[in-house]
């Protein structure tokens, strides 16, 4: 398969990432005979982020799963319908033109070429640089990533004290990696008036497991020379108070990892800042689709692998000669909200060509920068109403799902302007 | 070879003693080790080389046109940034000769240009040139509106300031110096030359080379000087995303001001860009802190240099404390009765000057009464390649086929390599701590801080180190 000389590898759907999008898209594509379909995974290991998640919440209801377990069961299932999985490559960036990338790993350097491309790279937690903490530059700060892997993948020591930054799912996660390291946990800190979690959760953590919550309180300097010493924290009234401690763990405040969709001048949303995609994961870049949690920073690892799943009947429909859809009419948010995904509609009319659809569009995804009592959901194009639309009875919180439904699609006009998602 | 960071000291005094092993200590101690009868010591406080202001600076590599003509800093800086151009080149330093623009953004600033073009022309940089807005915009597409002409200086370089410090390490050590790392210089004694009494007992040295950079002050005093007073000078800076580095081709300069060269935007030889430094005139010698209010002054400043610039991540925010004295010029004075040099007020200029500083000192050294000896010039070293511009380790499909461990990435963001981790591992300054391997190898230096590669980046530390 190898060509001569310029080691060039051919296949019919590069997958890039073997996380549950890549790993899902996989397994369908190779499936359904799609022919030779490559995943390419830089880590060691496939399965993604699940893998080093040892808590449970994946799965289904009646068949729940830890998130190395789930990891597993999704590879097992691309690599029993065929997909080749290339774990330690990394996809460097793109050849001049078509689905083709340079790659390199422990065989050397690599080009890559496809009849498509499924972008599957996922998400990270911006970590204190990005979110401009200022103060000292001291040993012992984590994102929840580094510190999952470091002790569920290497049983790494972390530390005595730590306080959490954040109080949303992966915060209280953190929290439960950090007492099953033997660190106790300080505080969970959040500048939101309440966590961003269930009540049930919340409440467990505060009282079973003595874990104060300080609500309308930031991080405002880390302290310490070598190791940390303390984090400064202010509340909205204005006292501000020292925490000793000498781990400090920042959660949440996922961005897509988009290094590849930019090299490849993919054009972005600029509200997820991941590919700018309708609901069937086409980029603005022929042959390349995109899935998971570039697309959404983030969602459960079983939304990502739906998506994945569904992204593999578009490609299938590419590769059988189905043409590339326009681009679509833009979907934006209003403050409060911070996102939707999709975030470009192509009105049925236009998109399916000479095929029916097999599925109902993706319902779209949205986050809201602050909680939000009993929201509703107004969706207008040049200031027609399109829909109106409750999500559900509680209140909507900050780094938790959104969802709208997509019932108004075949009301856009496919020539009119950008469609706008509101609270008001 | 020798590297030590704890134990005794060795006993038997030493022909010179060098306090500080930033990038003037270590440049000193190479030019010293090309005397082979020289017994050479270089004594730091720290873990590491470098770990002062050397780490936390601009890395750029001055031509010197802005300079006070006839100081001795003009004529080090301009000597200096020959000899570094030149050593870079043959040792494996990343130097990018990009060129920088001084933008003026009013009329006072852009009837400053041509007096800047004659200063630069005094100090020999005759290749200056003054542009129109058209030609600006042209150059730097990105660059905020406004700017109504520019100075163009050519020779303005980017270049890696750590690799430097290490590179003339190594080559002092290989040569035979000794480096004490973790050894704190508390006093100094005069009797049959020089004691220094420090964290890990006495060290003797006929002559002593005082390039404490910060502290230089305190230990002259020690010796019963009273020349100069550090006063450090906070710049903290803010270095963006390698995705931003298309935004910009040279470094970015505002038209100086009395309280230092202001806030820059440039890019780096590993493809980030820098904004910054703040200039904070400061008592405290440990605050090398950020702050809230001067990183929001720094995006003020940045959002209207390169508006663009302020969209993309922030990988790393620090802060530098550059070693000013109130006086305009380095503060370089031998005291032939003591057997001393004092090597102080290095600014921001400390980088470039470095190795025409380390001869001037040889020479100084020479005049109390040091024998040289014979030189034997050191053996060339070879440093790994940190620079975008160059081919990186993984790049090089001959290096992974010799050695597979070159194609498989740990780091993701900078893409380094095992093999590179385990060569930093094993080399003749092996890093104390994981700052230490990230300033040799850029591992977990980039967007996502560990996110990834953190947990495994520190096994493959813990492990190489046994």
């Amino acid at each position: 398969m190898t060509g001569a000389g310029t080691d060039t590898l051919h296949a019919d759907v590069l997958v890039v990432g073997a996380g549950p999008a890549g790993l899902a898209a996989a397994a369908r594509l190779a499936a359904a005979g799609a022919g030779r379909v490559e995943v390419l995974e830089r880590e060691a290991q496939p399965g993604g982020v699940p893998r080093h998640c040892a808590h449970g919440g994946f799965g289904t209801w009646t068949h729940p799963l830890t998130g190395p377990r789930y990891a597993r069961l999704l590879t097992e299932a691309a690599e029993r319908a065929g997909a080749g999985l290339r774990t330690g490559v990394t996809a460097l960036d793109w050849a001049p033109t078509g689905p083709v990338l340079t790659t390199v790993g422990p065989g050397g350097p690599q080009t890559l070429s496809a009849r498509a491309v499924v972008l599957a790279t996922g998400a990270r937690e911006r970590p204190r640089s990005a979110r401009l903490v200022p103060g000292t530059r001291p040993a012992g700060v984590y994102t929840t990533g580094e510190l999952q892997q470091a002790v569920h993948l290497f049983g790494q020591h972390i530390g005595t004290r730590a306080v959490v930054a954040g109080a949303a799912d992966v915060s209280y996660a953190a929290a439960g990696t950090l007492r099953a390291a033997g660190t106790e946990v300080v505080a969970l800190v959040t500048e939101h008036p309440r966590a961003q979690t269930s009540r049930v959760r919340a409440q467990a953590a505060r009282l079973r497991d003595r874990v104060p919550l300080l609500t309308g309180t930031t991080v405002t300097e880390l302290l310490g020379h070598g190791r940390l010493s303390g984090v400064r924290v202010r509340h909205r009234d204005g006292r501000t108070a020292v925490l000793r401690c000498d781990t400090v763990v920042f959660t949440g405040d996922f961005v897509p990892d988009h290094e590849l969709a930019r090299r490849g001048g993919l054009a972005l949303d600029p509200g997820t800042r991941g590919p700018a995609v309708g609901g069937t994961g086409h980029t603005s870049r022929p042959g390349v689709f995109a899935a998971g949690n570039l697309l959404h920073a983030v969602e459960p690892a079983g939304t990502a692998a739906r998506e994945g799943a569904r992204t593999a009947g578009a490609v299938l429909d590419f590769l059988a000669g189905a043409p590339w859809p326009d681009p679509g009419v833009p979907v934006v948010v209003d403050a409060p909200l911070r996102w939707i995904a999709p975030n470009r509609v192509v009105p049925h009319r236009v998109a399916l060509g000479r095929r029916t659809p097999a599925a109902p569009p993706a319902p779209h995804f949205l986050r809201t920068g602050i909680p939000l009592p009993r929201p509703v959901l107004y969706v207008r194009q040049d200031g027609r109403l399109l829909h109106r639309e409750r999500p559900g009875p509680g209140t909507a919180l900050p780094e938790r799902t959104l969802t709208l439904t997509a019932r108004w699609h075949d009301r856009v006009d496919p020539a009119g302007g950008e469609v706008r998602v509101s609270t008001a | 070879m020798t590297v030590t960071a704890d134990g005794p000291l060795p006993s038997t005094p030493y022909d010179v003693a060098i306090v500080g092993a930033g990038v003037v200590g270590c440049a000193i101690a190479r030019e010293l080790a090309r005397h082979p009868r020289l017994r050479i010591a270089l004594v730091e406080a720290q873990d590491d080389v470098g770990q002062g202001t050397s780490k936390a600076n601009t890395a750029i590599l001055h031509t010197g046109f802005d300079a006070t003509p006839g100081t001795l800093e003009a004529r080090l800086v301009r000597e200096g940034y020959e000899r570094l151009g030149a050593y870079a080149a043959e040792t494996g330093i990343p130097v990018e000769r990009v060129g920088a623009l001084l933008v003026a953004w009013d009329e006072e600033q852009l009837a400053a240009l041509p007096r800047l073009a004659g200063k630069a022309a005094r100090n020999t940089c005759h290749d200056t040139a003054l542009l129109g807005p058209a030609e600006l915009y042209a150059r730097e597409p990105h660059l905020g509106p406004g700017a109504l002409g520019a100075l163009h200086v050519p020779g303005e370089s980017i270049i890696c300031p750590w690799t430097t410090t290490l590179a003339y390490a190594t080559q002092a050590v290989r040569a035979g110096a000794d480096l004490h790392l973790g050894t704190a210089v508390r006093d100094v004694q005069r009797s049959d030359g020089h004691r220094l009494i420090t964290g890990r007992g006495t060290l003797r040295a006929r002559h002593l080379v005082n390039a404490a950079g910060l502290h230089a002050d305190t230990l002259d005093r020690a010796l019963g000087h009273e020349d100069f007073t550090v006063t450090p000078r906070r710049g903290q800076l803010l270095v963006y995303d390698k995705l931003a580095r298309p935004l910009l081709r040279h470094i970015l300069l505002p038209v100086p001001t009395a309280l230092g060269k202001g806030v820059l935007v440039a890019p780096t030889v590993y493809g980030n860009v820098l904004l910054g430094p703040t200039a904070e005139v400061l008592h405290d010698k440990r605050a090398t802190g950020s702050t809230a209010d001067g990183l929001a002054g720094l995006r003020d400043k940045g959002r209207r240099i390169l508006p663009a610039l302020l969209d993309e991540e922030v990988t790393a925010v620090y802060a530098g404390l550059r070693a000013a004295t109130g006086h305009e010029d380095y503060r370089i004075t031998v005291h032939p009765e003591q057997a001393y040099v004092t090597v102080g007020g290095i600014r921001s200029t400390g980088l470039t000057a470095s190795l025409a500083i380390a001869a001037h000192v040889a020479g100084l050294l020479a005049g109390t009464g040091l024998d040289l000896g014979p030189v034997r010039e050191p053996e060339p070293v070879t440093m790994p390649q940190l620079g975008e511009s160059f081919p990186r380790p993984h790049q090089r499909a001959d290096l992974v086929a010799a050695d597979p461990e070159y194609g498989t990435l740990v780091c993701h963001c900078e893409r380094v390599s095992r093999g590179e981790i385990r060569d930093a591992l094993a080399a003749t300054v092996p890093p104390r701590s994981l700052d230490g391997l990230r300033r040799r190898t850029r591992a977990r230096a980039g967007r996502c801080q560990g996110f990834y590669c953190g947990a495994a980046v520190r096994e493959l530390f813990e492990r190489g180190r046994g």
